[in-house]
């Protein structure tokens, strides 16, 4: 009997698998596609070797001074030199322990709130909401226990502006959820008051709340009652932030169905415990994404402080800039403040598009 | 409920109207009273400070130049005078930043989805490296870094000798008024209102009766003759002028300030990263459903692009367009930083500092920018509701 006998498989046609079927695929379909693809070779080849070259082969990375750099490329030694102003501003050097410990201090206070399975976790936010500024307070600004007083007009660098950005943010969250939940109430004066103040801060820029809070907020208050720059700014960038916060928990509220609040309702809670135990946590949970976005506006916000006069880290670098004895580092520093933002924003924005896509299981309609 | 059930007596002090009543109260009484707390602080203060209040200092001469106006002015000219010239600024800067961005974020919303996976690539590193840096870093860095380094206007870099760019900005050729320019001016305005009854003749014909008409190809034929006619009959209405050096700097032409260079620059370029992921979510938004239907119903590509999925992606992406428009018109305001005469520099920078009527000054650039950003949600709102879907 004669058995049939397969010929070997042929291999498959070159061009349909493989590294040669993807460039086919992606980038070089048909003529156009190839155009475009070209166009943009050329567009990389033109930006990156140049850049790549200035930033890293031309650089000169190690000296303490001018003299070191020599090369076309980059000076980063201007960075080196005054890495420490830039981070810390004219904070005493001594005492720089302080600002260190409270940024490991917020690091290993809040590294238990990303853990998932960790129990009780809103008992302990709210511990540590409660009590961790206030020991950044005591630490940053002395005058407690014998730590001598660092007034806040040497604050500066990288740390003013996470100071900054972290006062605003746990100011304007609280004000911003009030203010959403009054612009959502069946009480039409307060509405209309919520609706009013929201609007109006949403309506102007940043740049003339600040103004506003330099110039006249001194004329608003009693006599003989002043509070320092940073603290006035701080009320403006709140007062500005917490309507875009109230904006976003709005949404969040109006994506509850009526159904939650009329349970709550029949099970004879009060408007403050149906808000509290039933409505805003599921609203909450649905925008963070929207409160992570606002976030990074307001870090990218703190940047206009410069406007005030505030040593932030963006200030820090321009005022290193213009020192003579490193004239024409404008570029180098810019960068760097560029990436130390980017860094930030990018990394928060990654958070927030990885809980996105955790929430999305089950809770879309 | 029957009448026989047991009424529930319960004290006023529980009554949700009564609470709502007495709440509402309170706090328009705390509101007003906290008004009057800092009202009051600021009359006392400002009486302290020997300030007199009123909108009279307008009126002033203001006795400082400004480097950038649209309109005439000049050093003995009155503080609103520097108002008005400081608002043309930001809306010369918002205008063509909003046009600029559009066009960048447009083409790289689309090209983030373009099956070529370099594009794609190129778009996606574009978008998330320029929108998570501040746009005043980004407006120092154009600034400081790239066009104040520049050469001198007599080592300026050229381009044909009619463009020079150096570190007093961008001198190119301008445009003065020549001997055509009214007979120009009224022929383009004709035409463009002809152009705007033939669409309504059309649409409402094509309503009415099914037949089509070639309206754009008529538009554009109007928009070429009648205004060419003007141009052969009354003359050239543009009597360009080309930047010349001579001794430190040019004469001649339109400059361009680098202070502008800078603030279009890094706001078109930072909305426009904003703007492409809009235009992005737009186009995902329409589903894919969409384009199967049309074009089994014989729709050519060109056509389902046009009538099926641009209407309902512009549906998702007008909306927050326009709040990216208005966050440009708001960053403009970061001029400030590097000194473009706009209004917040001008009037609330140099004006405030030199007659030190701090809540005028405020309370009218703020103002102003509400009134801007109301009545373009009133507009959105209006939009809204007219291309909203009606549904079942």
């Amino acid at each position: 009997m004669a058995t049939h006998t397969f010929k070997p498989d042929q291999p498959a046609p070159l061009m349909s698998v493989g590294v040669l079927a993807w460039l086919r695929n992606n980038l070089f379909s048909n003529w156009f596609n190839t155009l475009l693809t070209l166009t943009a070779v050329y567009l990389v080849w033109l930006i990156i070797p140049p850049v790549l070259n200035w930033a890293f082969i031309n650089a000169d990375w190690s000296g303490t001074d001018r003299a070191a750099c020599t090369g076309e490329g980059a000076c980063w030694v201007f960075i080196q030199v005054r890495f420490s102003q830039f981070m810390y501003g004219f904070y005493p050097e001594a005492l720089r322990w302080r600002v260190d410990l409270t940024l490991v201090l917020a690091i290993l206070g809040a590294a238990p709130l990303f853990v998932s399975w960790m129990p009780r976790k809103v008992l302990y936010a709210a511990g540590f909401l409660l009590l961790y500024p206030v020991i950044a307070y005591v630490l940053l600004s002395g005058g407690f226990f014998g730590m001598e007083v660092v007034r806040s007009d040497s604050w500066g660098g990288l740390m003013l502006t996470l100071v900054i950005a972290a006062i605003g943010i746990s100011g304007a969250l609280p004000l911003g959820i009030m203010l959403a939940l009054g612009r959502r109430s069946d009480m039409p004066a307060v509405r209309v008051l919520c609706v009013t103040f929201i609007e109006f801060w949403r309506g102007v820029p940043l740049i003339t709340v600040l103004f506003m809070s330099s110039v006249m907020l001194p004329l608003f208050l009693p006599e003989g009652m002043n509070f320092d720059k940073l603290i006035r700014a701080l009320i403006g960038i709140i007062l500005f932030q917490s309507a875009y916060i109230a904006e976003v928990v709005r949404g969040g509220l109006q994506a509850i169905p009526k159904g939650q609040y009329e349970a709550a309702a029949a099970m004879g809670l009060g408007y403050w415990r149906m808000m509290g135990l039933v409505i805003l946590p599921q609203a909450l949970k649905l925008v963070i994404p929207g409160i992570v976005n606002t976030f990074i506006a307001l870090f990218k916000d703190t940047s206009l402080v410069i406007i005030i006069g505030l040593f932030d880290l963006l200030n820090s670098i321009k005022q290193a800039t213009t020192d003579p004895a490193w004239l024409g580092m404008a570029t180098e520093g810019y960068v760097f403040a560029a990436l130390v933002f980017w860094i930030f924003c990018f990394g928060m924005s990654r958070y927030s598009m990885s809980i996105e896509r955790k929430l999305e299981t089950g809770h879309k309609r | 409920m029957s009448a026989s059930s047991p009424q529930i007596h319960s004290s006023w002090l529980t009554d949700p109207k009564v609470r709502a009543w007495v709440f509402q109260i309170l706090s328009v009484v705390f509101v007003v009273a906290f008004g009057w707390f800092l009202f009051d602080n600021t009359q006392t203060n400002l009486a302290n400070r020997g300030i007199t209040s009123g909108f009279s200092f307008l009126d002033n001469s203001a006795g400082f130049g400004i480097a950038q106006h649209l309109i005439d002015y000049s050093e003995s000219d009155s503080y609103g005078r520097v108002f008005l010239v400081g608002l043309l600024n930001t809306l010369l800067v918002s205008a063509i930043g909003i046009v600029l961005a559009t066009i960048l974020g447009f083409v790289i919303g689309v090209a983030r989805l373009s099956p070529n996976w370099l594009i794609g690539k190129v778009a996606t590193i574009y978008i998330e490296i320029f929108r998570n840096i501040p746009p005043l870093l980004q407006i120092f860095f154009w600034y400081f870094a790239i066009l104040l380094p520049l050469p001198g206007p007599k080592q300026s870099l050229s381009l044909g000798d009619t463009f020079f760019l150096s570190n007093r900005g961008l001198n190119m050729p301008g445009p003065a008024p020549g001997d055509g320019f009214w007979p120009f001016v009224i022929a383009l305005g004709l035409t463009v209102a002809g152009i705007f009854l033939l669409v309504r003749w059309v649409r409402k014909r094509f309503e009415a009766t099914g037949q089509t008409f070639p309206a754009l190809l008529t538009s554009i034929a109007m928009l070429l003759l009648i205004p060419g006619l003007a141009i052969l009959i009354f003359g050239n209405p543009f009597a360009w002028t080309v930047p010349e050096l001579k001794g430190f700097n040019f004469r001649g032409g339109l400059v361009v300030i680098p202070e502008f260079i800078a603030l279009t620059l890094a706001l078109s370029i930072y909305t426009a990263s904003f703007i492409a992921e809009i235009v992005r979510s737009g186009i995902q938004a329409v589903s894919h459903g969409q384009t199967e239907a049309a074009r089994s119903l014989g729709l050519k590509p060109s056509v389902t692009l046009r009538k099926v999925i641009i209407p309902q992606a512009l549906r998702v992406i007008i909306p927050p367009l326009t709040s990216q428009y208005l966050n440009l018109v708001k960053n403009s305001s970061l001029a400030a930083g590097i000194g473009y005469p706009d209004m917040v520099s001008l009037f609330a920078g140099t004006v405030l500092n030199q007659t030190g009527q701090a809540i005028e000054v405020i309370a009218i650039t703020m103002s102003v920018y509400l009134s801007i950003s109301i009545s373009i949600s009133i507009l959105m709102n209006w939009y809204n509701s007219r291309i909203a879907l009606v549904e079942r």
